[in-house]
C-alpha cells in the first residue's frame, strides 16, 4: 500500500524571487507574466491586500506603488533552476517519486523507517535548507487525499506545513474543513452545481451515492469519490492537468543504457509536450529534464538528475524545445546506469495572445503539418536541418521585461552580490 | 575558464554536472620498452567540478564585493561556492543574511553568543542578538580568485 505524500512549494515564483532578496521577507511580492501583463504569483502579504490572480497589471499600478509592493517580471531560468533543485533533493527521500508540474511532486513514502509525519518534517526542512525554498506536505493512502491534506496544511499555518491523514482517525472531521471546490479534480462546474445541491465540502461530496456520481459526474469523478475515500485508483496518466506545466513522461520497458536511446525517448516526450502546447495555444518559458534509474532494483547504482533551461522568448516550437532538451539531456546524463525514465517538463505556460508576437501561424491543420514535416527533415538529415527563420538566433525584439530580477544562478554575470 | 568568468551572459546552470573540464593527469612513469600510443599516459580525466562541488543540488556561486574579508583572501569580484547543505559550525566562512542583506563573514559561536567576524582589522564584528533578523545562507567552501 503506498502512502503519498505530496510535496508543493509554496508560492512559488515568489519564493524563488526570495532567495536571493532576503530583504523580500515579509513584504508583499507579486510576478507578472511575460511582457509584464498580468498578476501570475503573490506573496501571502500581497494575497491579503486583495490583489487578484490573473489581474492586469496596468489595473493594479497605482496599488501596488502604494502598497510597496515588489514587483517582478516571470524569470523562468531562475524558476526552472530551483524547481530542478527542490526535485533533486526531494528524490533523496524516496526512490518512487512523480513530478507533477514545476512547484509538485508525488512521493510514495511507504516503509520509511520514519513515522510519515515526522518523515515529511524531515523533507520540508531539508528542502528549505538546501534550495531556500518553503513547501507544505500533505500525506494520504491516495493522491487525491494527499492533496486535499496539502491544501489543508497551507491553509492551516499552525500546522507547521504538515499535515498527515494517512490514518482514518479524524480524516472526516479534516474533510469536512475542505470547501468541496478546492478537491483536486473536481473543476468549477461541478463545484457550482454541488453547492447548488448543498453539497460544500470534501465530507458531504464523499456521502453522495456511488450511482449517482458516475451519472453525473462520469468515470472521473467516481474516481475522485473513490480516492478521497481512500481507495487508489488515479494513476499519473489519469491525473488532473497541473497548473501551467506539461509533463510527458514514460517508463521504459527495459532499461536503457545509452545517450543514444535517451536521446530518442527525450525527443519523442519534448515533441509530444510541445504538441500539447500548441494545442492550448500556450507558449512554455522554460523546459525542464529529468532521468532516473530503476530504483527497484536493489543493489544497482542508482542516479536521480534534472535540470532546466530558460526559454526566451517563450516558445511552442518543436526544434527549439527538442534542442534545449538535448543540451540538458547531455549534461545530466551519466553512463554506467540503467535508466528506466526519462520525462520532459513544459512551465511557465502562457497564452500567446499574451506574447507580443506569435512565432508560429496558430497551430491550425497547417502549422500542425509544418511541424510534422520538420520533425521528420530533422530527424533525418540532422538537428536544425530545417528551422523557422523567425526564430534565428539574432532576436529583433524582445520581450518586456521591465521587472526581471537577475538570472541568479544560470548567468555568469548574473551571480548575486554579497557583501564582504 | 577564466575568460569564461568574464564573459557576460553564458548560460550555465548554477553548476553543470554534464560539461566536464577536463584536464589530462598525465603519468609520471612509462614502463622502458613499451612504446605506447601517447593516450596512454592519460589516466584519467580530472572534472573540477568532482572536487568543488559536493552537493549539486544545494550548491549556489555568489560574487563578493566589498573589503571586510580581506585577510581570509577573500577580494572583491572573487567567486565564492556557497553549500547549503553543509552545517554552519564556528569558525567556517558562512554566507548571512542579516537585516535583509547578504554578507560574508566568519562565524564565530562562542557559550551561545553568535557573532559575525570580519577579516580586516579595520572592520568591527557584528554580534547577534536575539530579535536580530538574521540567518545563516550557507557555507562557503571554495574561493575562485582569478590569478
Amino acid at each position: 500500500m503506498p502512502v503519498y505524500a505530496l510535496v508543493d512549494c509554496n508560492n512559488f515564483y515568489c519564493s524563488c524571487e526570495r532567495v536571493f532578496a532576503p530583504h523580500l521577507a515579509g513584504r508583499p511580492v507579486v510576478v507578472l507574466t511575460n511582457n509584464d501583463g498580468c498578476i501570475i504569483a503573490r506573496s501571502p502579504e500581497a494575497k491579503a491586500l486583495g490583489f487578484k490572480m490573473a489581474e492586469p497589471e496596468f489595473q493594479a499600478r497605482a496599488r501596488l506603488k502604494r502598497h510597496n509592493v515588489a514587483v517582478f517580471s516571470s524569470n523562468y531560468a531562475l524558476y526552472g533552476d530551483l524547481s530542478a533543485r527542490v526535485m533533486s533533493t526531494l528524490s533523496e527521500f524516496t526512490p518512487r517519486m512523480e513530478v507533477y508540474s514545476i512547484d509538485e511532486a508525488f512521493l510514495d513514502i511507504a516503509g520509511m523507517p520514519e513515522e510519515a509525519g515526522r518523515y515529511a518534517a524531515r523533507i520540508r526542512e531539508t528542502v528549505r535548507k538546501r534550495t531556500g525554498i518553503p513547501v507544505s506536505i500533505g500525506i494520504g493512502p491516495t493522491k487525491t487525499l494527499a492533496k486535499a491534506a496539502n491544501k489543508l496544511a497551507k491553509k492551516r499555518p499552525e500546522l507547521g506545513g504538515v499535515l498527515d491523514m494517512s490514518s482514518l482517525e479524524g480524516r472526516e472531521k479534516l474533510l469536512s474543513g475542505l470547501d468541496v471546490e478546492d478537491v483536486w479534480g473536481i473543476g468549477h462546474r461541478h463545484s457550482k452545481r454541488l453547492k447548488a445541491m448543498g453539497v460544500m465540502t470534501a465530507q458531504d461530496f464523499t456521502r453522495l451515492s456511488r450511482e449517482w456520481v458516475l451519472k453525473k459526474m462520469t468515470v472521473v469523478g467516481l474516481h475522485t469519490w473513490l480516492e478521497l475515500r481512500g481507495i487508489p485508483c488515479i494513476s499519473m496518466e489519469m491525473a488532473p492537468k497541473p497548473k501551467q506545466t506539461i509533463v510527458s513522461s514514460r517508463s521504459f520497458g527495459k532499461p536503457v543504457t545509452t545517450l543514444e536511446e535517451m536521446g530518442e525517448a527525450m525527443t519523442r516526450h519534448a515533441s509530444r509536450a510541445a504538441e500539447k502546447l500548441r494545442g492550448e495555444k500556450g507558449l512554455a518559458g522554460a523546459v525542464l529534464v529529468f532521468i532516473q534509474t530503476n530504483n527497484f532494483i536493489e543493489g544497482e547504482p542508482q542516479y536521480w538528475a534534472s535540470q532546466s533551461r530558460g526559454l526566451n522568448p517563450p516558445t511552442s516550437h518543436t526544434p527549439e524545445i527538442v534542442c534545449r532538451g538535448r543540451e540538458i539531456l547531455e549534461r545530466i546524463f551519466r553512463m554506467g546506469f540503467r535508466y528506466k525514465k526519462v520525462g520532459v517538463m513544459l512551465s511557465g505556460i502562457e497564452s500567446e495572445a499574451s506574447a507580443q508576437f506569435s512565432l508560429l501561424p496558430s497551430p491550425g491543420e497547417r502549422g500542425k503539418q509544418l511541424m510534422d514535416a520538420l520533425d521528420r527533415v530533422n530527424a533525418k538529415w540532422g538537428r536544425e536541418t530545417l528551422f523557422v527563420a523567425a526564430t534565428g538566433t539574432k532576436r529583433v525584439w524582445s520581450m518586456r521585461q521591465n521587472f526581471r530580477s537577475p538570472r541568479y544562478t544560470t548567468v555568469w554575470g548574473d551571480l548575486p552580490y554579497v557583501t564582504i | 575558464m577564466d575568460a569564461q568568468l568574464h564573459t557576460k551572459g553564458i548560460e550555465m546552470l548554477g553548476f553543470d554536472p554534464g560539461e566536464p573540464l577536463e584536464l589530462p593527469l598525465l603519468l609520471s612513469t612509462v614502463p622502458a620498452g613499451f612504446p605506447s600510443p601517447s593516450e596512454d599516459y592519460i589516466d584519467q580525466h580530472l572534472d573540477l567540478n568532482e572536487h568543488v562541488v559536493r552537493h549539486p543540488a544545494a550548491t549556489f556561486f555568489v560574487r563578493a564585493s566589498g573589503e571586510s574579508m580581506a585577510g581570509a583572501n577573500i577580494q572583491p569580484g572573487d567567486i565564492l561556492v556557497v553549500d547549503r547543505a553543509l552545517e554552519p559550525a564556528s569558525g567556517r566562512i558562512v554566507i548571512a543574511a542579516l537585516e535583509g542583506e547578504l554578507t560574508v563573514k566568519r562565524l564565530r559561536i562562542k557559550s551561545g553568543r553568535v557573532s559575525l567576524e570580519p577579516a580586516n582589522p579595520s572592520f568591527k564584528p557584528v554580534e547577534i542578538l536575539p530579535d536580530s533578523d538574521f540567518e545563516i545562507w550557507g557555507v562557503v567552501t571554495f574561493i575562485i580568485h582569478k590569478a
